[in-house]
């Protein structure tokens, strides 16, 4: 079990060192970052003077190497655009897009895992085929389009929510819908062949030769031990999700960490730029190994392996 | 219930095949030039509609350009975006992913790590982040995405050529004296294409909706080319009052992508059944 701590462990340090390591040169890509920052209309003395100011005219290694360290304190720096610490700026954001990670997610598991159940009672029936083109469907929606078409419907039309900005609980419901879109096809998926493997198991056969009741054994003894992979699964989409929040904040102009990197990528904003790929891999790094650890505990068989 | 699967492949690969074909002959098919901006005939309606004109089936753009022809022209770099990617993207994976399957050990733990560490980084955020430092072309979105989406072809080419890396006829072909490349070349490889080619299809879904959102966004295809992400943009601050700007382009590309997963999710099902070996 400790061992496979550790190994765990020290995967999930190499993964953020690499892409520590691939966030400073993403933005040293387009070559020399000074012009970018000074725009199209600086002179030559301007852009030396930028070059200076931000520390740009030392050798790639160091200003690598004073990056990495102040990022491991947590310190991103100051924004070229916001003027403001970038570590405090995306603070400041981060409760939104956690807020909407998580209402997809809720939503996601409300649609999922119950058609994902149904499908898997009635595997290989009409009904079992309609659900999977519906996660068919889920999966081939554009997810910024269809965030405009609720505006339509849902905001203008009907009137029922509000249809950009971050006010109340009520501007949270339409992204949630889009995000949940995104991973509804993978958690149905999983339920459905995690509830036909346990259905068809030894113990589901026992509870059944016990003559208990088919609610009691699809919802306690099926349903419990279908869970476990559906719970990672969960972890890693909620991963995903905070990931592909950029384009569901831009559309309905929610101030999260998102919408954060949308603006700074279109400011030549480079420290929080990096930050935010930074951070976003972290999380996901550590929601995964979550679940490693999650599903470790859980399973015993897991570990030895 | 397998008649079903068969009408899904069927219309999966119907959909493929007709926007295979409007993306070949779209200069044939168009009825104006989709460039042609005509500011006396701005954002007239599509013919179901009230106010409709003739000659324009879909209605005009923001700038008068006929939207059919802006439509048929889309699935061009839609078609060519998804084909594109997926061939770079499935080198990169085919390729990594046979040499950690095929070799093990330290080459598999680096192959995994790669895997690992591909899927940390958020996808979107960081191709948004290479156009806008690199600056916006076609090329750019299809080797950045190209660049991105290996990941799955790694982890499918990687399994496989385990489970046929200690079959029979490879320790045949072991035994006949083959040389390593011609190992991997001629027994393992071609015998890995069929879970490939479900992976290669979705990946061609996958990057079609990944660059309509970057050219959503204002980072993928630059205008005036008609990507039907960057006609969704275009047609965004009209969509309150003139929705057809938006649901046109949104539902050609919803079907397409519904078409090209169906084509996958029915050749899966083909090859589980095991039809097709």
């Amino acid at each position: 079990m400790l061992e496979f701590l550790a190994r765990r462990l020290l995967v999930a340090l190499l993964v953020c060192a690499t892409v520590l390591t691939f966030a400073f040169a993403l933005t040293r890509l387009g070559g020399d970052l000074a012009i970018s920052i000074a725009g199209p209309n600086a002179t030559a003395a301007d852009i030396e003077q930028v070059r200076v100011a931000y520390g740009l005219d030392r050798p790639l290694p160091l200003q690598f190497l004073e990056w990495v360290g102040r990022a491991a304190t947590g310190d991103f720096g100051q924004s070229y655009f916001f003027k403001e610490k970038v570590s405090k700026l995306i603070f400041d954001r981060l409760p939104i897009t956690f807020a909407l990670g998580l209402v997809g997610l809720s939503i996601a598991l409300a649609v999922a895992l119950p058609l994902g159940i149904v499908s898997a009672l009635r595997e290989g029936s009409w009904t079992d085929r309609a659900i999977s083109i519906v996660a068919l469907l889920g999966q081939a929606m554009p997810s910024f389009w269809l965030g405009l078409v609720l505006m339509i419907t849902l905001g203008l039309h009907l009137g029922w929510l509000p249809i950009s900005g971050t006010g109340s609980w009520e501007h949270f419901v339409m992204p949630g819908i889009v995000l949940a879109f995104s991973a509804i096809p993978a958690l149905l998926r999983l339920t459905r062949s995690g509830m036909i493997d346990a259905l068809a198991s030894d113990y589901i056969r026992t509870a059944r030769a016990k003559g208990l009741s088919r609610r009691s054994i699809v919802l306690k003894h099926a349903a419990r031990n279908a869970a476990m992979p559906v719970v990672s699964i969960a972890a890693v989409q909620l991963g995903f999700m905070l990931g592909g929040s950029i384009v569901i904040e831009t559309v309905f102009a929610l101030h999260g960490v998102g919408f954060l990197a949308w603006e700074s990528i279109s400011k030549n904003d480079f420290p929080t730029v990096q930050a935010v790929v930074l951070l976003l891999a972290c999380i996901y790094t550590l929601l995964t190994l979550g679940a490693d650890l999650l599903n470790a505990v859980l399973d015993p068989r897991l570990r030895a392996s | 219930m397998k008649a079903l699967r068969d009408i899904g492949l069927a219309s999966g690969a119907a959909i493929v095949g007709a926007a295979v074909l409007v993306a070949v002959f779209a200069p044939l098919l168009v009825p104006h030039d989709p460039f042609a901006q005509d500011l006396s005939r701005r954002l007239l309606p599509p013919f179901w509609m009230e106010g409709a004109r003739e000659g324009h089936l879909l209605g005009t753009d923001q700038l008068g350009r006929d939207y059919l022809s802006r439509l048929l022209y889309g699935a061009r770099i839609s078609m060519l975006i998804g084909i594109a990617t997926t061939v770079a993207s499935g080198l990169i994976g085919i390729a990594l992913g046979v040499a950690g399957g095929f070799f093990g050990g330290r080459i598999d733990d680096a192959v995994l790590f790669a895997i690992t560490a591909r899927l940390s980084i958020p996808l979107i955020l960081v191709a948004l982040a290479v156009v806008s430092v690199v600056g916006s072309s076609l090329t750019v979105v299809v080797m950045t995405l190209g660049l991105l989406l290996w990941d799955r072809f790694a982890v499918v080419a990687r399994v496989s050529t385990m489970q046929v890396r200690n079959l029979d006829f490879v320790a045949a072909a072991w035994a006949a004296g083959c040389s390593r490349s011609r190992i991997v070349l001629r027994e393992i490889l071609p015998n890995i294409l069929s879970p490939l080619a479900v992976v290669a299809t979705l990946e061609v879904a996958l990057a079609i909706l990944l660059e309509a959102a970057l050219s959503f966004l204002g980072l993928g295809v630059p205008p005036p080319l008609p990507s039907w992400g960057l006609m969704i943009a275009e047609g965004k601050d009209y969509m309150f009052f003139s929705p057809w700007v938006i649901m046109i382009p949104g539902v050609a590309l919803f079907v397409l992508v519904f078409g090209i997963n169906l084509l996958g999710d029915g050749l899966r099902n083909l090859l589980r059944t095991g039809r097709v070996a």
